[in-house]
């Protein structure tokens, strides 16, 4: 004959586990709510943080890019297209930087590869569009962004710079 | 005025169209703030926020959600018979509402007072399975279908438990009319006189197996998200899935209600001293459904066979003792007469 386990019984009957349970619920219950509510609040970001890219102008208003196609070289989802050719002072610009959006894998790898810190990714990541076609961004939208996001930008990478 | 109200046919009819639209419509409007409650019940358990953007609070976010369900496409099963597949949410609907005519709120405020009551909501809500079998029947698919098995063995299954339960409290009381029941539960101690501590450990069963009965959490295996999507409902969409949804949480209510009723005296006062009123029955629903939500929040999915191990092998045996125990105490007078408050007869 089998020893009937009475502790166990009566924690059975008497719901133990769901008291348990409804203790531990009511005081999670009462505690603060760990969800940011977001439109309104936001979680804080690192100065590392890869969003949306933008290219950057020197404070003299001279956009960075040399056209030197090192970040169109390590894209690894081949999101970005480069144009190029001397502009009328002589000095090599490109006629078109174009990022896929849509293909971007936001690795960050023409960040690191770009020799002027031209091409950055910002801190911004709030530019879902309606369209596709919205997320082919060209070199007057990457422009913008730059003007944009600049003093953040900025920001960042200062902050970002004794750990490099 | 009043003989036309009292004395005509019309007039006798248009009162109780109004008795019926005064119990309805408060139901309705409740029912769209209990389910932002549970809601917002369930997201505090797990720290969220819950629903906080429609209206102040989030407060009106259950109508959105019904605007939404009204104007979305109703979609058909090629397959699918036309006539049963949307009768299915209107019997739903239609039988969790009718059960309420018997329901009173407060000493008379009762659309028919019957002296079979409780009879009759069992029955009514027993009838509420077919409005889940013709739906996952009618839709012709595999999942609805299986779902609707299930839900249906697993109705039935707790009814047989409720309806001992129900044998218990009408045994106690002599009466199977709700004002009887509560008016037996009428004592000078205030909530001490009430049904839910002689009858404690009904109390708790009865609630798991409304619970089951109505197909919620931890017993929702009709429409268990992980195995058959969502059950009986999958095929449906728009206003008939609204129909199943509102049918479904009215069936909850009506156990909250069920429970205020026979176990902790309806309209009574807690407190004695305190006036009674329908505040203390709509206070009473309200800790009930809390109960329902924090169960929702707090226990995992049964499995299936467990859910019927439970029901067949613990809740009945359980019930059927306890149904025999409350007949001998209340007719030998065991425990200071606690089991025998007969309102009627003897």
């Amino acid at each position: 004959m089998t020893q009937i386990d009475y502790t166990r019984a009566a924690k059975y009957f008497l719901l133990q586990d769901f008291w348990v349970g409804f203790k531990l619920g009511m005081k999670y219950f009462l505690r603060p709510k760990a969800t940011l509510n977001y439109p309104h609040e936001k979680g804080p970001l690192s100065p590392r943080f890869r969003g949306e890219h933008a290219l950057r102008r020197y404070p003299n208003g001279e956009e960075r890019c040399i056209a030197c196609k090192l970040c169109e070289a390590v894209c690894p989802a081949q999101a970005i297209t480069i144009d190029a050719e001397p502009r009328e002072d002589g000095s090599r610009r490109t006629t078109r930087y174009d990022i896929d959006m849509t293909k971007c894998i936001y690795c960050g790898f023409c960040q690191e590869a770009c020799p002027v810190d031209a091409i950055v990714e910002g801190p911004n990541f709030e530019y879902a569009t309606e369209t596709r076609e919205e997320l082919f961004y060209d070199k007057d939208k990457l422009l913008a962004n730059g003007d944009r996001w600049e003093g953040e930008i900025a920001r960042n990478l200062e902050m970002d710079a004794p750990y490099r | 005025m009043a003989d036309f109200f009292f004395n005509t046919n019309l007039g006798m009819l248009l009162v109780i169209i109004g008795q019926i639209l005064l119990v309805v419509v408060p139901l309705l409007v409740a029912l769209a703030f209990l389910m932002y409650a549970d809601r917002k019940i369930w997201a505090a358990v797990q720290m969220r926020r819950g629903p906080n953007v429609v209206g102040v609070f989030g407060l009106l976010q259950s109508f959105a959600d019904f605007g939404k369900y009204i104007v979305k496409e109703i979609v058909v099963p090629a397959g699918a018979d036309k006539a049963v597949f949307f009768m299915a949410p209107m019997v739903t609907l239609v039988m969790s509402l009718i059960a309420w005519a018997v329901i009173p709120f407060n000493d008379g405020w009762v659309i028919s007072n019957v002296n079979v009551a409780i009879l009759y909501v069992f029955a009514v809500s027993s009838l509420e399975v077919y409005g889940v079998i013709m739906g996952g029947w009618a839709s012709n698919s595999k999942y609805p279908f299986l779902g609707s098995l299930r839900s249906a063995a697993q109705m039935i299954s707790y009814e047989v438990s409720i309806g001992l339960i129900i044998i218990g409290i009408i045994l106690s009381t002599g009466s199977m009319n709700f004002s009887a029941i509560v008016d037996a539960q009428r004592g000078s101690y205030g909530l001490l006189n009430w049904y839910w501590l002689p009858h404690f450990p009904m109390l708790i069963l009865f609630f798991i197996s409304a619970l089951a009965e109505t197909n919620r959490p931890p017993f929702d295996l009709p429409e268990a998200e992980s195995e058959l999507v969502a059950g009986y409902q999958v095929e449906y969409s728009s206003t008939p899935f609204l129909l199943f949804m509102i049918g479904e949480l009215t069936a909850v209510v009506l156990m909250c209600a069920l429970i205020a009723l026979m176990f902790f005296g309806g309209w009574l006062s807690p407190i004695p001293g305190l006036p009674d009123g329908i505040f203390w029955m709509i206070a009473k629903m309200g800790l009930v459904f809390f109960f329902f939500a924090m169960v929702k929040a707090i226990t995992p999915r049964y499995r299936y066979d467990q859910l019927m191990r439970l029901g067949w092998k613990v809740f009945l045996p359980f019930s059927l003792i306890w149904v025999v125990f409350v007949a001998f105490a209340a007719k030998f007078d065991w425990f200071w007469g606690v089991y025998a408050r007969w309102a009627v007869g003897g």
